[in-house]
């Protein structure tokens, strides 16, 4: 394999696997600040149980998402080096900031939150994972806008004496158009796999036997509350997405000619949800189809026209010269692997249905203190967490493909960002060094994940309460301990 | 004074940072086998720093994000060409950081032991490879006409650049110990306090000689002030340790590893990666920096937050001040089980 290859594996791979971490970081510790705030308020000792229980997952996620979000920081130096020369103007100072803001912030906090139990004062407790959370929407903010000038490049003049894009304005980039939709539509995301996460366990040891009858009422509450999250956040991620699809059209008509897969400019386009045919999009032998849906979500109008790939392929080369580089997957006419958008696209709403139609049914079952005993339910609940999990990769990995061949759209193509200096072999031992590492630490986390999300909220007796003050005493043992 | 030198001192700034205070978690956990001699020790000494190693470790993220955007040729050249070391340190950091927090959460002494390991090696390896890095950063390396490194990996494995590594090495284990000893009571307090004399005279020796050869090749007037009183704070924590006084000889490892740091860059400075090449290019403040117009946008950002940081991070090690010893190790419950 080239260099370039093995560079866009290793992207993929470690940049896909952060993001597993991620939103479920982002969605917990949201909803652990919650819990801990409704133990203050109401000083029922269900709410510390599940402070605690969903804490300590919480906590096992957290601690791969930083490790891994290492590796990301150092990444583009080591193998798009050329492309952190055309845009470090640009993209290091969202980068950087965020560090400064947000990655001190959670980091923290954090810290103080693990074992502060007994030297801060309960609301400072509290407050410390709620600022952890807001260190998380920092960092999603920041690098989303970092993201998000790669997909629609604002706020800059190329310098032909450098050879690099340079900033000219900082408020553009950091309120892109494409960030302003992008940032509601992955954090949203984000809380349904919080929520989706808490569901899985909670409704596991709700509905169990051996479950005591006493800790069932905490359960369901854990349930239900998770339940509404995943629906009305469900709810925003198809708006905001809705709004991304249009905003797409504007700035990026190709990616979504290319997720439906519209080879012939249309008008009143429908929307296939399932299609069996040649990635080509030459022959179609069978598909199932919403009528003037694609039109709706590209234009918002039912017979809008939507342009297809024949023709933006055209457009592209007119706009962008003939071939924008030898090395991406459909050579030479600006249209990225199609087979790959098209279902990723599908994929992520899909699953995001699926979960939004589950916690409804949830909802439903549980209503007025019942516990449900549909296997059917049964089976979604539990594996409710990894629906907006996968959703979300399926997002991303649309969102970067769809953009193909373009690293940054318009302005560098992928193939031109990456390391020149760098060998193949050298390459070659970070990617499968890397990997290997991160498929051990997932068996890891995986295990202790479900070790202790079986194990279910422990029982806090009256002594163990966290003190209100700020316990001074000298010998006391301390309140947590790796 | 020029952007581009306010954010040369910036950098410089944030890596005194990551060095001053990771380093003694660096030296914690390369001294886990040392000092810590049965579980509950090594259980103390992991405590001392469990709250702070992760604020820590952030220093190094924020500076490799400054480099991208205050000297993006910099840190594009840096990163590519110092590739596998740099993997290393990565792999390294992977393992460590997890190692924190997974430790406890099995009750089976194999788990244990092998999480230790990714400590102790997880330590070991950046606190000698970041040495290695700056020596050869600071002794200059292959660098082409366009700002490619193209030494190869064996050719960053030079005497003067092992020596570094070596002297990161030493400080940041003397620093550990020092730490361990002003944060910890009873017998391992003793014994860390006798190990970093002991260390410390050893780190004392290597590091003047790295100052003096760094002095000779590349120093001025600034980096010979800085280096002499890094010398002298190093000396004088290592009479304060001897005398009892802990905080003083933490003071003092944590003075002469900033001001050492200073001083390495003092000494590079204009320069940021000297190249070695006859035809190649110096990347320098002014030809790896970034526009004006986004220095000035990171001057601000960064002249509100850095103070704010150094406040909440100086806060938690107030929070966390209480010196700990095997009796406030909680019995055989686990982190996981509370
Ligand atoms: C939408 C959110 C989002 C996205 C797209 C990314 N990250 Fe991330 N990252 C987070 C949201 C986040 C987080 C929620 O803030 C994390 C996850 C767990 C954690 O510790 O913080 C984090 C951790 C994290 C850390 C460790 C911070 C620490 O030590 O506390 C680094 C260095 C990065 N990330 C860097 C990156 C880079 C360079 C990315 C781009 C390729 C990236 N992340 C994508
Ligand atoms: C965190 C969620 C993200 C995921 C899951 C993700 C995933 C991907 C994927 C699948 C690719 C395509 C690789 C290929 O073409 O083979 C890619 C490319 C890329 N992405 Fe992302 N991405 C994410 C966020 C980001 C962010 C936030 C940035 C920038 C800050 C970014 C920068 C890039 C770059 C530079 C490439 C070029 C490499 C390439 O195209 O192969 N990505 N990403
Ligand atoms: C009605 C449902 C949805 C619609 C219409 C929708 C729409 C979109 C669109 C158009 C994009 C591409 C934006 C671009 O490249 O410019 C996108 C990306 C993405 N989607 Fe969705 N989406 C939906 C559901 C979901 C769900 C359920 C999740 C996860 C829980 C999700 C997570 C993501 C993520 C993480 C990205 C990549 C980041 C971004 O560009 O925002 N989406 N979505």
């Amino acid at each position: 394999m080239d260099p370039l290859d093995i560079a866009r594996w290793q992207f993929a791979i470690t940049t896909v696997y952060h993001f597993m971490f991620v939103p479920i970081s982002i969605g917990l510790s949201a909803i652990v600040a919650g819990y801990e705030i409704a133990w203050l308020r109401t000083r029922n000792p269900m709410w510390l149980r599940l402070t605690k229980f969903f804490g300590k997952l919480f906590l096992i996620n957290f601690a791969i998402g930083v490790v891994t979000g290492i590796v990301q920081e150092f990444q583009f130096g080591m193998n798009w080096s050329d492309y952190s020369r055309f845009v470090g103007d640009i993209f290091g100072a969202p980068l950087a900031i965020e560090g400064l803001l947000a990655f001190f912030l959670e980091s923290t906090f954090l810290g103080l939150w693990i074992f502060g139990w007994d030297r801060l004062p309960g609301k400072l407790h509290a407050a410390c994972m709620a600022i952890v959370h807001v260190g998380t929407l920092f960092s999603a903010y920041f690098i989303l806008a970092a993201n998000s000038w790669m997909q629609n490049p604002v706020g800059y003049e190329f310098n032909p004496e450098t050879g690099r894009a340079e900033m000219n304005d900082f408020a553009a980039v950091l309120f892109n158009k494409v960030q302003l939709v992008t940032f509601p539509h992955t954090v949203l995301a984000a809380y349904m796999t919080g929520a989706a996460f808490v569901i899985g366990f909670s409704y596991w040891h709700l509905v169990r036997q051996k479950t005591k009858p006493t800790d069932k009422p905490m359960y369901r509450t854990a349930v239900r509350t998770a339940a509404w999250i995943v629906l009305v956040s469900g709810l925003g991620v198809a708006v905001s997405g809705d709004v991304q699809g249009k905003i797409m059209t504007d700035v990026q008509p190709m990616k979504m000619a290319a997720a439906e897969a519209l080879y012939d400019t249309e008008e009143s386009a429908p929307f296939s949800i399932f299609t069996y045919g040649t990635p080509d999009g030459k022959t179609e032998k069978f598909s199932i189809e919403v009528p003037n849906l694609l039109s709706f979500l590209a234009t918002g109008t039912t017979d809008g026209e939507v342009q297809g790939i024949n023709d933006l392929r055209e457009k592209y080369q007119e706009t962008y010269g003939q071939d924008p580089g030898e090395k991406y997957y459909s050579p030479g006419d600006y249209t990225p692997y199609i087979p790959l958008t098209y279902w990723t696209f599908r994929l992520m709403m899909g699953l995001g249905f699926v979960a939004a139609f589950a916690a409804a049914w949830i909802l439903w079952a549980t209503r007025k203190g019942r516990t449900p005993t549909s296997t059917v339910l049964f089976w979604l609940a539990v594996t409710l967490p990894f629906m907006p999990l996968f959703a979300n990769s399926f997002g991303w990995i649309f969102t970067e493909m769809g953009r193909q061949p373009w690293a940054v759209f318009g302005l560098m193509t992928t193939a031109s960002a990456v390391s020149p200096g760098v060998s193949a072999t050298e390459m070659m031992i970070s990617l499968i060094s890397l990997t290997a590492v991160y498929g051990v630490l997932a068996v890891v986390e995986v295990k202790l994940i479900l070790h202790f999300g079986r194990k279910g909220a422990d029982e806090i007796a009256d002594e163990d309460l966290p003190p209100d003050r700020p316990d001074n005493d000298p010998d006391r043992p301390l309140a947590f301990a790796y | 004074m020029e952007l581009t030198t306010v954010w040369f001192i910036l950098i410089a700034v944030l890596w005194i940072g990551y060095f001053t205070l990771e380093g003694f978690d660096f030296g914690v956990g390369m001294l886990l086998p040392v000092l810590g001699k049965n579980e509950r020790e090594r259980r103390v000494m992991i405590n001392t720093i469990g709250p702070v190693w992760d604020g820590n470790e952030v220093w190094v993220l924020v500076a490799g994000g400054a480099t991208f955007a205050a000297f993006p040729e910099w840190y594009a050249t840096l990163f590519s060409g110092f590739y596998l070391p740099l993997l290393l340190i990565l792999l390294a950091l992977i393992v460590r950081g997890l190692a924190f927090e997974y430790r406890a959460k099995r009750d089976d002494d194999t788990w244990r032991a092998r999480w230790d390991a990714a400590i102790i090696v997880g330590s070991f390896v950046p606190a000698l490879l970041w040495g290695v890095a700056f020596g050869n950063i600071l002794r200059g390396v292959a660098i082409d006409a366009d700002m490619e490194y193209t030494g190869g990996f064996f050719n960053l494995l030079n005497p003067y650049a092992l020596l570094g590594g070596a002297t990161t090495l030493l400080l940041f284990l003397t620093h550990g110990a020092m730490f361990i000893a002003l944060k910890t009571d009873g017998p391992i307090r003793r014994e860390a306090r006798a190990l970093a004399g002991r260390i410390g005279l050893v780190a004392a020796g290597v590091t003047v000689v790295f100052l003096g050869w760094t002095q000779y090749s590349t120093g001025d007037a600034w980096s010979a002030v800085a280096f002499l009183l890094a010398a002298v704070a190093l000396v004088g924590g290592l009479v304060a340790v001897a005398a009892g006084r802990e905080g003083w000889g933490f003071l003092g490892t944590f003075v002469a590893i900033a001001l050492g740091v200073a001083g390495l860059f003092l000494a590079l400075f204009p320069d940021v990666m000297p190249t070695t090449l006859a035809d190649g290019v110096s990347l320098t403040t002014t030809n790896a920096s970034a526009t004006d117009y986004t220095l000035k946008i990171m001057t601000v950002t960064a002249v509100i937050f850095t103070p704010i940081v150094l406040l909440y991070q100086g806060w938690t090690y107030w929070v966390f001040r209480r010196r700990i010893s095997v009796h406030h190790i909680p019995e055989p419950v686990l982190a996981g089980d509370r």
